[in-house]
């Protein structure tokens, strides 16, 4: 996954990941549709080739956060659909034993440190992450993920603010998908160029749309160098879009048929397919669709079959160690 | 045993800690070169260096988002908050963050942290510089809150609080830091989170206090004793984890009690308490428990009021009167 190669077999194995996630969210929605799982479930359908861009350009031992809209991100970092279906299941088994839900995936066996429900607040937390890198003298670098909708909080400052005085190495990555909830980038932000953000902080920026997975992981490469060997954190945007609503009770009339039918034209996921197949790769495209779909069919077994917790996981996972009384 | 001050006694504990492990740090605004805003961390930037000792700006969220953040991968963050009326800027990192982040995890995280700051009145700082704020954390699982009177204690508990695997606030009353007592030089000598301690034995009525409340309620005890009413005092140290069982002892040996507490009424630590003990040893009790706090207003400036509104011993002694039928 760290290996900065441009051949094919790192193209179909990124696009193995896109086509992971597509096909675990659009399961994740049925089981929802089917009252399988509760809550709210953000999906990130339309967005893939950002978190598995991002996660081709880290190394494993590299810290990643983002927002609720979090399976994507956990996936492309490796975690199993099987324990990513059994959390949406509220099962034992699921990545936080059926405690987090879908807004709250964590995977520390990969350094995937959580999806956090209160827009920018996981921000400054990242920047501790990087803090401590440092402090360590460790060349480990922090990625931290969040809409635009986070960058009118105060936390997204503080945040870039201190990292940028006590130079972290850290990439912000603002997955501008240009609707916060129902609310279209036009009336969010008075500057829409988020990047420009970055100059009162003295950091480093980079803004682009996302067009090809490798493209993404090229960039964000270019960041997570800066922050390895110079220890400066950098903030990107990335222009992106959703295709399904906010959440799934959402149902997106603030957006016209036509704007998403474009947008969905412009799908970067097929985007790699179509390349792929051009290329000559369709029998692998085939073997590996193949693939996943059992995956994911595994996975929904996994956490159909798999048992609830029961009322002893409270404690232990409240408190660290004993609490007396 | 030496003589310190209640502030050198918390300086004591975080220097030792910092002495004994590498992982532990100190952050906030002017911990380092200004020495403190109480003077609390005076000579530590110099013993430790800015890797160790850092000034934060005015970021309250976003310095105790990073200290979660850093505790989360393993360093073990103490956090200075000028006052804990400031804290209210990082409630959300706090409550949202620290106290719940092990259980969404499933258990994966730990935080390991402490947060540290003056507490409570001052003279005539205004309502924004004046409040107890135990009560708002002490309502919150996930977290552990300490709030000692004696020095000794302020070191031994601070000790164990950075020794603890979870987010632990500590609350120290602003107007102690001057406070002298007897403190052991033992770098090993801890006081348990949890465990209150009688620093007054009495068999009349029970006061139970804790930070600058024990002070006042000792001063109410001895004019209580000059009326023959004997005081036993309980000190907490410990909000959460509390010790239920001290307090049940005392009022079976006393059958009636006053908690005494800064902050106000309505649903403060005191109200918690009071159930705890209708409810554990109600065929004790021959006087309904009362409480004795903070009026419920908002601190005022001018110092005849402000007296007024923070419980001096009159108001403890009053209450005592009540729970002994003697008003
Ligand atoms: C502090 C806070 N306020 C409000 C919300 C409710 N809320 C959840 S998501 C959201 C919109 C966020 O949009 P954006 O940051 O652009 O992220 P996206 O959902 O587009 O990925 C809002 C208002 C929240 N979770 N936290």
């Amino acid at each position: 996954m760290t290996t900065l190669t441009n051949g094919d077999d790192l193209h179909l194995s990124l696009y193995r990941k896109m086509f992971q996630i597509r096909r675990f969210e659009e399961e994740a929605a049925r089981a929802y549709a089917q009252s399988k799982i509760g809550g709210f479930l953000h999906l990130y359908i339309g967005q893939e080739p950002i978190a598995v861009g991002a996660s081709a350009a880290l190394r494993p031992d590299d810290y990643v956060m983002t927002t609720y809209r979090d399976h994507g991100l956990a996936l492309a970092r490796g975690m199993s659909p099987r324990a990513a279906m059994a959390e949406l299941y509220g099962k034992v088994t699921g990545c936080s034993k059926g405690l987090g839900g879908s807004m709250h995936f964590f995977d520390k066996e990969h350094n995937m440190l959580g999806g956090y429900g209160i827009v920018g607040g996981h921000i400054p937390i990242a920047v501790g992450t990087a803090f401590a890198s440092k402090y360590r003298g460790e060349d480990r670098v922090s990625m931290v993920f969040f809409g635009e909708g986070a960058v009118s909080i105060g936390d997204f400052h503080e945040g870039m603010s201190l990292a940028a005085l006590w130079k972290l190495p850290i990439v912000f990555v603002c997955e501008n998908n240009e609707y916060a909830m129902g609310t279209p980038l036009s009336r969010t932000l008075s500057v829409e160029d988020v990047s420009l953000k970055a100059l009162a902080y003295g950091m480093e920026r980079d803004r682009f749309n996302s067009e090809h997975v490798l493209q993404v992981r090229d960039r964000l490469a270019e960041a997570v160098a800066r922050a390895r060997t110079n220890s400066e954190p950098t903030l990107v945007e990335i222009r992106t879009y959703r295709f399904r609503g906010h959440s799934m009770s959402d149902p997106g009339k603030y957006r016209t048929k036509e704007e998403l039918e474009e947008r969905k034209k412009k799908d970067v996921l097929l985007r790699s397919r179509v390349e792929l197949e051009e290329k000559g790769h369709k029998a692998a495209l085939e073997a590996i669709e193949k693939e996943v779909e059992d995956e994911i069919t595994d996975a929904i077994r996994f956490a159909e079959e798999s048992p609830e917790p029961g009322p002893e996981v409270l404690e232990p996972t409240t408190y660290a160690g004993p609490f007396a009384r | 045993m030496t003589v310190l001050r209640f502030r050198e006694a918390v300086r004591a504990a975080m220097v030792e800690e910092m002495e004994r492990d590498e992982r532990v740090y100190l952050v906030g605004e002017e911990v380092g070169h200004y020495q403190g805003a109480y003077k609390v961390t005076e000579g530590m930037l110099d013993k430790f260096g800015s890797r160790r000792v850092i000034d934060a700006p005015i970021t309250e969220s976003g310095f105790t988002g990073i200290s979660i953040g850093a505790a989360m991968v393993g360093l073990r963050p103490i956090v200075e908050y000028m006052t804990w009326n400031f804290s209210a800027v990082a409630f959300d990192q706090i409550l949202n963050n620290a106290a719940k982040l092990r259980q969404m995890s499933g258990g994966q995280l730990s935080i390991p942290l402490v947060l540290r700051a003056p507490n409570g009145s001052a003279k005539q700082v205004g309502s924004q510089h004046s409040h107890a704020m135990e009560h708002f954390y002490a309502h919150v699982p996930g977290l552990k809150v300490l709030a000692p009177a004696m020095p000794a204690d302020a070191k031994g508990l601070l000790k164990s609080a950075i020794r603890d695997d979870n987010p632990v606030l500590f609350m120290e009353s602003e107007t102690l830091y001057g406070v002298k007592g007897e403190v052991p030089d033992d770098p090993d000598f801890i006081v348990p989170l949890g465990v209150a301690s009688i620093v007054r034995e009495g068999t009349d009525v029970s006061i139970i206090a804790w930070s600058r409340m024990v002070h006042v309620a000792i001063e109410a005890a001895a004019e209580l004793e000059k009326e023959g009413i004997s005081a036993e005092i309980v000190d907490l140290r410990s909000l959460r984890p509390l010790d239920e069982e001290t307090i049940v002892k005392s009022v079976t040996k006393t059958h009636r009690a006053v908690v005494a507490h800064e902050g106000w009424p309505y649903g403060g630590v005191g109200a918690e308490i009071a159930d705890r003990i209708q409810r554990l040893a109600f065929d004790e009790l021959d006087a309904p428990v009362l409480r004795a706090t903070t009026l419920d207003v908002p601190m005022p400036y001018n110092a005849r009021l402000e007296q007024y509104v923070i419980p001096q011993a009159s108001r403890i002694i009053e209450n005592v009167h009540r729970v002994l039928y003697k008003s």
